[in-house]
């Protein structure tokens, strides 16, 4: 991940007022940057989502294509997730510098959305054992200034609720044989069911206490971290610690609640975000990376 | 899937140009695609810059100069090494493309994008050191001009901006600035990169079969978008340095 280094005055610092409740941007510990969320920012994929998180710039795009279900599920579609650490993020990821970092944020993502009724598989089944709707999540990270997992989880969301699949139909004639249909009208589409969507909330352990959206200094601070995944309705999909350090059980349970408590809020601030947007259809005056 | 480009393409081949010499998005032949663009906009980079033509999206970003990283034969005792990447979302082109990690990809528009800015970049005056140039779109030609703003935004001196710009020929007629449905019909056509201030060429490359007595009329369409383009980067520049510095 991309370094910052820091001296040990600095550390004790941001240590020191981490313990009295008062961070370095002047944010208590339980609160969370100011977050930018644009949806439908590019035009040729079927959802995407861009999102600025302070420093941090994440670009997702979601593409339906039109695949085979996996044996052991035939009636299911499935999701694929693809982190790119271009060498835009930091020049660290230079070659296959950011290969490493991309797989585990992916490897995150596919435990975080494992868990069964997350998102609607089976509505994304064409045509059991031969058709499904494959889609491809593929993240861009444009620059990273800490509290990546966060950052993507928001930008996922945004985008999958963004996403709009083509309907089809599948037409069987006398003989058996199957051909698909695609629907003539082009705003005839699926959305997906968003409710059970979790959100990561990442808390890092600075000192005796944990913080959420820690930036890119506290990270440098912390030595390990607790991802945890959470649904609007506040149940937890998947926990994962992250970092060298280690953390005793009493604390992983107050992180878990805090986690829950701050992800709740997430999921409510960022559905209506998203609703807002939405009510403004096409009127909307796209910003992009001009904003 | 091949023979459906195919069939496309003879498809599209006629039809380019309606019978009043408009184009298939309206525009004439003549003229570029809407152009939007944004300087400045990643503070950790050193220099970073956005365009947007027509649906064509470039993220570009500078770091450096800086120290050499890696082995010292990299660096060059007389001058600033340039090293350039560009590299496509997965999610850019029409079908999704299967990414493929680090150098491999889009080495051959990287190997572009360093010549002709290598043609622009003092580079003589940071001897030791190294500039990184990350391009992140679709096209090449935007992609150049993109890299270009970046290190013009990190303050690194250039002989001139490099605007690039594309036209191709069809139906017997030079289009500038071909957006993605003509490009697929009559193929790239001629890429320029433009200095526009000495009228120089940093790059030319022809990737279509034109003829001869054609090829001035393409190149100079080619020119006369990298022109325009030039025009509209100079009234951002001024326009997001006021915004930054107050009145110049």
């Amino acid at each position: 991940m991309a370094a910052v280094v820091l001296s040990e005055p600095e550390k004790l610092y941001i240590v020191h007022g981490v313990q009295e409740d008062l961070r370095v941007d002047g944010r208590g510990c339980e609160d969370y940057r100011c977050a930018e969320v644009e949806t439908d920012v590019v035009s040729n994929t079927s959802g995407s989502a861009r999102v600025k998180l302070e420093n941090t710039d994440i670009l997702v795009g979601v593409k339906a294509e039109m695949g085979t279900p996996k044996i052991e599920k035939p009636d299911e579609g499935y999701l694929e997730f693809c982190v790119d650490c271009s060498a835009n993020a930091t020049p660290e990821f230079e070659g296959r510098g950011g290969e490493e970092l991309g797989a585990e944020i992916a490897s995150a993502f596919y435990t975080v959305f494992s868990s069964e009724n997350s998102i609607d598989l089976k509505s994304l089944c064409i045509n059991p054992r031969e058709h499904c709707w494959v889609l491809y999540v593929d993240v861009l990270l444009l620059v990273c200034g800490g509290n990546l997992y966060d950052a993507i989880s928001i930008a996922v969301k945004a985008a999958l609720f963004n996403t709009r699949i083509p309907k089809v139909r599948v037409l069987e004639d006398e003989e058996g044989s199957k051909e698909i249909e695609l629907s003539d009208d082009p705003y005839d589409c699926i959305r997906l069911n968003m409710e059970n969507v979790p959100l990561i909330v990442t808390l890092s352990k600075i000192g005796y206490r944990h913080v959420v959206d820690a930036t890119l200094e506290e990270e440098a601070c912390s030595l390990a971290s607790l991802l945890v995944s959470v649904t609007s309705k506040g149940a937890l999909t998947s926990i994962k610690k992250m970092g060298r350090g280690s953390l005793d059980p009493e604390s992983i349970f107050e992180m878990m609640e805090t986690g829950k408590k701050v992800g709740k809020a997430l999921h409510v601030a960022l559905q209506k975000v998203l609703d807002e947007e939405e009510s403004l259809g096409t009127s909307r005056q796209k910003v992009g990376f001009l904003g | 899937k091949r023979g459906l480009y195919r069939k496309r393409r003879g498809l599209y081949r006629e039809g380019l140009l309606s019978d009043d010499g408009f184009r298939l998005d309206g525009r004439r032949p003549r003229e570029i695609r809407s152009l939007r663009m944004r300087l400045g906009l990643f503070p950790r980079a050193d220099g970073s810059a956005y365009i947007e033509q027509g649906n064509t999206k470039v993220v570009a970003l500078v770091y450096g100069p800086r120290e050499v990283r890696g082995p010292r034969s990299r660096s060059a005792p007389d001058q600033a090494v340039l090293r350039c990447r560009f590299s496509l979302a997965p999610f850019s082109g029409p079908e999704r493309r299967r990414p493929r990690g680090g150098e491999g990809r889009g080495s051959d528009l990287a190997l572009r994008l360093q010549q002709s800015l290598e043609a622009a970049v003092l580079t003589h005056l940071y001897p030791r050191s190294q500039i990184d140039v990350y391009s992140d779109g679709s096209h090449c030609c935007t992609g150049t001009t993109a890299a270009a703003l970046a290190v013009l935004d990190a303050g690194i001196p250039l002989r001139d901006v490099v605007c690039a710009g594309s036209a191709a020929l069809a139906e017997g007629t030079a289009l500038t600035d071909p957006n993605g449905a003509e490009e697929a019909a009559v193929g790239p056509g001629l890429a320029l990169a433009l200095l526009p201030a000495s009228g120089l060429l940093a790059l030319v490359q022809l990737s279509a079969r034109v003829p001869c007595e054609r090829l001035e009329p393409v190149m100079e369409a080619a020119a006369d978008g990298c022109r325009e383009l030039h025009r509209a980067l100079d009234r951002e520049l001024r326009r997001s340095l006021r915004e930054r510095h107050g009145e110049v």
